[in-house]
């Protein structure tokens, strides 16, 4: 069946969050968006345009910005915060934990440029950790969606979800080849293919690079069950349990620091349940560089190469 | 004003025997702000001990300085939030009352948790910018420490709330002058911290917060000059630990529990007005 997956674009994954909060401000009355400094980047361009009474500025400020979309919460409002990943996670993790996780509050903490594939802005920016940190905090739910339609499905899902979200997606021009029209299940694990021989976890913008490996995999003869884990937390142990069951081994592809990340959730599930061989496909507790996303990647050992190596390896090990 | 000042006084009992029943726990502030805390709840404030937490139509008050908890807890207690004999777990394993407030144990009152110092402010505003977008017209009051002020995200906020005309919030700051390592001097300077806030584009007023006459004549000058385009702040002398002589202007009071003696001086000079609980 990954035969079949045909590419319909391509765009950005952030401009899926545009359009996503665009539709939003027309059909929900308490969406407000808030930003810091980062409007265009954020894609708010529309939604600005159509409803700027419900667009918040905050000016380079980060971690007022967090706690007035706490305080917004309390008069009813769904806040949608908007910055690049890094700022939106680490700089002010204080804030979300006390003011938005520990309170319960409504927030969605909207993170875009997260990872390497922010490229040439470099390790300051390309934030790696960032998962690991909101999957940590109590009753916060981790989203990391794969292309634009799946993005745009996305945004539209976290504003009907009630609690804290952290919604992660990217700069990069990526293929699209989701559905459009598919409605967005939080926590419900995607198959893109079936398979008995290897497990495949991914999430984000290695989706699509893992449905590239899994083509030149299953013409090698190796059966693939690849699931797209767009939801970090709370991550489908039913069906990634079921995985392992038919396949008895697992790679697991993101774009983070192995530590913390997706891997480490799969693990932890597989450890708990179904002990089965792993092999992580991550960058591997290092900063980032700048460069171009793609020779990032390649750099990183995140590109097609890297995961069917990781599949072989993985084998031999469940053997 | 007798009624008030009778209530201020009872809070004052109840932190001083909170704060000693758990031997933890912050005093010094609390004590201090005990005036503050009556004026608010018992005459300022239009308010709902019904609790909803979105207080549509209600007056909503934000502590972000959230280590004076015991005058806070007194406070809704007293107004009738939830029973005072609660009063009594404050610190304890499986209280409502955590050490620093949360809406996590589901208290009537609170609205945000605070502790890690600085994020009042910021939320505070969310609050009142959701009354705007609400067309709710009525306001947002927080409390701040002068020591906190030392946290940078408050003068994001304050700027903030400036350009963006949050005239319907109305900031407190305790100015007592103490911190935990010291006096404010000492540790931090702050300066003048009401032309801080002027500068920042707010309207101020300076009043003495020990004072029941003269805080709720700043608190009514306070509602008068918002709606006005600014936000408005109060920058508010208190003595910490006010009422108990060992304890006044003596940072060393700022966290620490009086023991059995301790608590006995305390509780001679504060009168017993409605019934210890």
């Amino acid at each position: 069946m990954v035969q079949q997956i045909q590419v319909t674009g391509q765009k950005d994954t952030r401009s899926g969050f545009g359009d996503g909060i665009f539709e939003l401000g027309k059909s929900n009355p308490n969406v407000v968006a808030l930003t810091a400094d980062l409007a265009g980047s954020l894609k708010l361009n529309a939604f600005i345009k159509s409803f700027p009474d419900r667009f918040i500025q905050c000016g380079i400020a980060e971690a007022n910005m967090m706690g007035i979309a706490a305080g917004l919460t309390i008069g009813g409002k769904i806040p949608f915060t908007t910055t690049f990943a890094n700022f939106s996670t680490g700089r002010v993790y204080d804030q979300i934990r006390q003011s938005i996780a520990y309170s319960g509050k409504n927030v969605k903490i909207c993170a875009s440029h997260a990872g390497l594939t922010l490229g040439e802005d470099g390790a300051t920016h390309q934030i790696l950790e960032d998962i690991g940190m909101m999957k940590m905090l109590p009753g916060m739910t981790v989203i990391v969606p794969c292309d634009y339609n799946q993005t745009k499905a996305a945004t539209l899902a976290v504003a009907e979800h009630q609690g804290p979200v952290y919604l992660r997606f990217g700069r990069p021009v990526w293929p699209i080849f989701t559905n459009p029209d598919e409605k967005f299940v939080i926590g419900k694990a995607q198959y893109f293919n079936e398979g008995t021989d290897v497990s495949i976890f991914a999430c984000g913008h290695m989706v699509w690079t893992a449905i590239e490996a899994t083509r030149e995999l299953e013409k090698e003869g190796i059966k693939v069950d690849l699931l797209n884990i767009h939801t970090i937390k709370p991550l489908d142990t039913p069906a990634v349990l079921q995985s392992l069951q038919k396949t008895g081994c697992a790679v697991t592809v993101e774009e983070h620091n192995v530590i913390g990340g997706l891997g480490d959730s799969i693990a932890h599930a597989a450890s708990k349940n179904l002990p089965v061989p792993i092999e992580m496909i991550g960058t591997n507790d290092t900063f980032g560089e700048s460069g171009k996303p793609t020779d990032l990647l390649i750099k990183y050992g995140l590109d097609k190469e890297h995961i069917i190596a990781a599949v072989k390896k993985v084998l031999k090990r469940k053997k | 004003m007798a009624e008030l000042t009778e209530i201020a006084s009872q809070i004052r009992r109840d932190i001083v025997r909170m704060v000693h029943g758990c031997q933890s726990g912050h005093p010094g502030g609390s004590l201090g702000c005990a005036d503050f805390f009556t004026a608010l709840y018992f005459k300022v404030m239009k308010h709902n001990p019904e609790f909803q937490m979105d207080g549509a139509g209600e007056d909503l008050f934000f502590l972000s300085n959230g280590h004076i908890s015991p005058v806070f807890y007194s406070a809704l207690a007293r107004a009738g939030y939830f029973n005072i004999s609660e009063l009594a777990t404050f610190r304890k394993i499986n209280s409502r009352l955590q050490g620093h407030p949360t809406t996590h144990e589901h208290l009537p009152g609170i609205r945000v948790a605070s502790g890690s110092l600085g994020q009042g402010m910021s939320v505070a505003i969310g609050a009142a910018l959701a009354k705007k977008l609400n067309n709710d017209d009525r306001l947002v009051y927080s409390l701040h420490g002068d020591g906190e002020l030392d946290e940078g995200q408050n003068w994001e906020a304050a700027m903030f709330a400036a350009h963006h005309k949050v005239d319907n919030l109305i900031s407190t700051v305790d100015w007592n002058g103490q911190q935990i390592d010291g006096t404010t001097k000492e540790v931090m300077s702050l300066g003048n911290i009401r032309a801080k806030f002027e500068a920042f584009g707010w309207k101020t007023i300076e009043t003495d917060g020990n004072d029941m006459d003269k805080l709720l004549a700043s608190l009514d000058e306070a509602k008068s000059l918002s709606g006005k385009g600014k936000p408005v702040g109060i920058m508010m002398h208190t003595v910490m630990g006010k009422g108990v002589d060992f304890m006044e202007n003596n940072h060393n009071w700022h966290g620490v529990a009086p023991n059995d003696e301790q608590l006995k001086s305390a509780l001679s000079q504060l009168k017993e007005t409605l019934g210890d609980y």
